[in-house]
């Protein structure tokens, strides 16, 4: 059947995995039930295990849904070190229930897939040798596809039942208590792995650092660990984060992020208190550094700033622009440092971040977002998920909970190379129109016709030619050509929820 | 188009003629002049494929109100002849001869040129040229080179190759340049045709770059030659009027449409005359206002 968003959602999914199809972004009123594990009570003195090898064999059993958290990012170790021992003891059937999916994990998950080890995937996304198998057919069953407030909303209602959690902490004492900010290969927030850590059947701690009990400010505690096993190291220092942040020096990134900040500071948002969330990228960094500009001249000052963060925010925090950073991950060294010195900024779980299956999150008291985009079609609809071929090669992050800030902003150039960013249709929806205020591109904006209070204050402010999506994609168009359209099979080979679990859309596998 | 001799030409902005994605979006950055470049930032393996590059892009792309300009490679090149024939066809408005030293030259250029809009169809005079000075000899004979054609709209200073051939190179400063932009200035001014200033190279010296834009800026200069996208709003800027400027020039417009009324051939204003070339700063004036936002569609003033 079509959903909201014209995606035509085959019935056998629909009955496979009891979806409802996506209908709305309004989830008030949405019934809830929360699923705890249950364990047996524990007592002991101390959790340490000598051998990982033997606690992969004491806690894992085929079939089983096994979790990891991505804070490492292209420094995780610990992801490799555990599926080696998985795959290498013969398992079959895992679940894979990582937050997310980074490129250094991808041959191992691969590897997985071959061996029938891993044979369900959820993720936020994946890209790469792993999003190139996946779109190729290497799974059986679709992937699904979560944003980071879905997934705390899926492990808390137990469509993820976590049985084993191998979380890498940077530090941890026995006990398990850990944080992710001190340590050779400290990340700062450790905000996804929180949730595995208080859901998960059995929660077990890998650290290269052992420190004296009790281990404090702990952010994951003791209350919540199984076991705690020491390893050489958890990650590498320096493909944790990016290093030292740099301002872009590409003027079309510039031009955009210049005429992002116009609209931001000319909508009625933009006032003492407000709120705001940014992402990493270039043109996301120049925003920042724009809007510290205009708060500056129009003596305006932030209640919060939102989600990832990254060290050129931290300093509008200490500069005192900026009251709070809710911080569910950070992307930099710096971001991640400045936790220890700065109690403003606070580390936040998924759930309290993002999740829709709540008494409130975060992100329903946002009032201005940038993000990006791979895709926007005239309906406003965005992918962030698959590539101008029809391969996977993204993640939904926090872009469909962020998304339902009271302006939301999608900062994309008009075309990448010879391929057109603005389209009749998106290839997959990820983040529905109904979302998205407007689109900020190096030729101009366009804005959402449901939001005609924008269209209002937007229509005349200097430097920001607006146009309507179709001249906008007609403008694309013509710069680049039309494509010949994808080929796929009928194979359905990843599902993309909304963020109240209902199906936006499916993506299949590509014919070559 | 850039039949108008009055079209602001603040910023003229080098777009290297091999770099497809900055030929691609050379557009967006509001540039009052585009600059292709087929000359020295293409390397002789290049000088074909740049050129059909540079054709596919004026016969393709938009680019707005954007004066389109293509710096072409010497007359002692192989490459001078097509380069011609391949702009005129594309219908280029400005061909901009690197390193004019004689008025023959230009005439040389110009007979080609007429020669190519003939061929291929293009209204004759209707290609713009233009000619970069880049040495002593080009600086001694810049009246004759401004003058050499009515086709002309402007000279450049070319700084680099110029304090080359002076045997000296470029200081902070910029005395060395004192003696060949004022000669370029009033050659240009004498034969009622644009002056624009050489490049500012150093990126990270924005300090420098603002001095050295407004003091081109007093000296009358009509723009500046561009190497980066991102000069573009910081010479605007200086460009921009002040708010008692743009007032004073609506004053003077206001008291030129009362006097049309009246059908009164003296303007007044305040009980003064207005005279000539205050009605032509006011213009100018405006004009740079429009360009710069300060004014809305009415002409009234909206600060920024």
């Amino acid at each position: 059947m079509e959903n909201k968003v014209n995606r035509n959602i085959p019935d056998e999914i629909l009955a496979k995995y009891a979806y409802q199809p996506f209908t709305s972004t309004d989830i008030e009123g949405m019934p809830v039930e929360r699923v705890l594990p249950t364990f047996e009570a524990t007592t002991g003195s101390n959790k340490l295990v000598d051998s990982l090898t033997d606690l992969v064999n004491k806690t894992v059993r085929d079939g089983m849904t096994i979790s990891f958290h991505h804070h490492f990012r292209e420094g995780d170790f610990v992801f490799n070190k555990v599926m080696r021992i998985i795959i290498d003891n013969g398992y079959q059937d895992l679940t894979l229930a990582p937050s997310s999916l980074t490129n250094v994990m991808n041959d191992i998950v691969v590897e997985a897939i071959e061996k029938g080890v891993v044979t369900n995937i959820t993720s936020s996304g994946m890209r790469g040798t792993l999003g190139d198998a996946i779109s190729h057919g290497a799974l059986a069953n679709p992937v699904i596809f979560r944003s980071h407030g879905n997934r705390a909303r899926a492990i808390e209602t137990g469509a993820i039942k976590i049985d084993v959690a191998f979380l890498g902490v940077p530090n941890a004492d026995e006990m398990g208590n850990a944080n992710g900010m001190d340590g050779d290969s400290a990340f700062g927030s450790l905000g996804y792995a929180l949730m595995d850590a208080q859901y998960a059947q059995t929660v077990v701690l890998i650290t290269d650092t052992l420190k004296p009990y009790p281990n404090t400010p702990a952010s994951i505690k003791q209350t919540q660990v199984d076991y705690v096993v020491q390893v050489d190291a958890v990650g590498d220092p320096e493909k944790i984060g990016s290093g030292a942040t740099r301002f872009t020096k590409d003027p079309k990134e510039l031009k955009i992020a210049e005429m992002v900040n116009k609209v931001i500071t000319h909508s009625p948002y933009f006032k003492d208190g407000f709120s705001f969330q940014t992402g990493t990228g270039g043109a996301a960094l120049a925003v920042t550094r724009f809007l510290r500009q205009a708060m500056l001249d129009n003596q305006i000052k932030a209640s919060f700033a939102l989600g990832g963060i990254t060290k050129p925010t931290v300093d509008l925090l200490e500069e005192g622009l900026i009251s709070r950073l809710m911080d569910v991950q950070d992307f930099d060294k710096g971001a991640a440092e400045s936790m220890h010195k700065n109690r403003n900024q606070q580390e936040i779980d998924a759930s309290w971040y993002a999740d829709a299956a709540n008494k409130g999150a975060m992100v329903d008291k946002l009032d201005v977002v940038i993000l990006s985009a791979l895709e926007i079609d005239t309906k406003f609809n965005v992918n962030v998920m698959s590539g101008s071929d029809g391969v996977i090669r993204g993640a939904i992050g926090g872009h469909q909970d962020a998304a339902t800030a009271k302006l939301t902003i999608i900062s994309a150039p008009l075309v990448r190379g010879r391929i057109a960013t603005i389209v009749p249709d998106v290839t997959t929806v990820v983040t529905p129109g109904e979302s998205i205020d407007v689109i900020v591109t190096e030729v101009g904006i366009a804005i959402n016709p449901l939001r005609e209070d924008l269209l209002a204050v937007l229509s005349d402010v200097p430097g920001v030619p607006v146009f309507t999506i179709e001249e906008l994609q007609q403008m694309a168009e013509k710069k680049v050509g039309t494509p010949k359209p994808l080929e796929f099979t009928d194979r359905v080979v990843a599902l993309i929820e909304y963020r109240d679990g209902t199906i936006m859309d499916v993506i299949h596998e590509v014919k070559d | 188009m850039s039949d108008s001799k009055e079209r602001l030409r603040r910023t003229m902005m080098f777009v290297p003629g091999n770099n497809p994605a900055m030929i691609k979006d050379a557009g967006i950055f509001g540039a009052d002049s585009i600059m292709f470049d087929l000359e020295d930032a293409v390397s002789m393996a290049e000088k074909d494929a740049a050129r059909y590059l540079i054709y596919e892009a004026i016969t393709t792309i938009d680019y707005g109100d954007a004066e389109l300009v293509v710096r072409i490679n010497g007359l002692d090149t192989p490459y001078y002849q097509n380069d011609i024939k391949a702009m005129v066809k594309a219908g280029i408005d400005v061909i901009r001869l690197p390193k004019a030293e004689t008025a023959e030259m230009i005439h040389e250029l110009e007979t080609l040129v007429a020669a190519a809009e003939v061929e291929f169809g293009r209204e004759v005079g209707s290609t713009n040229l233009m000619a970069a000075i880049e040495s002593a000899k080009g600086v001694v004979n810049a009246n004759e080179i401004a003058a050499a054609s009515p086709r002309m709209i402007g000279i450049a200073l070319s700084a680099e190759d110029y304090t080359t051939d002076m045997k000296t190179h470029r200081y902070p400063d910029g005395q060395e340049l004192l003696y060949a932009r004022n000669v370029i200035l009033h050659a240009a001014r004498a034969a009622g045709i644009a002056a624009f200033d050489t490049v500012f190279t150093n990126m990270d010296d924005e300090a420098g770059f603002y001095r050295e834009t407004e003091l081109i800026h007093q000296l009358g200069f009509d723009g500046k030659s561009l190497v980066n996208p991102r000069q573009v709003a910081m010479v605007n800027k200086v460009y921009q009027p002040t708010e008692k400027e743009i007032r004073n020039a609506q004053q003077v417009i206001m008291a030129i449409e009362q006097a049309r009324i009246k059908g009164s051939g003296v303007i007044s204003l305040n009980g003064q005359m207005v005279d000539r070339p205050v009605v032509l700063r006011a213009e100018r004036v405006m004009r740079l206002a429009k360009a710069n936002n300060l004014v809305d569609a009415e002409g009234e003033y909206i600060g920024k």
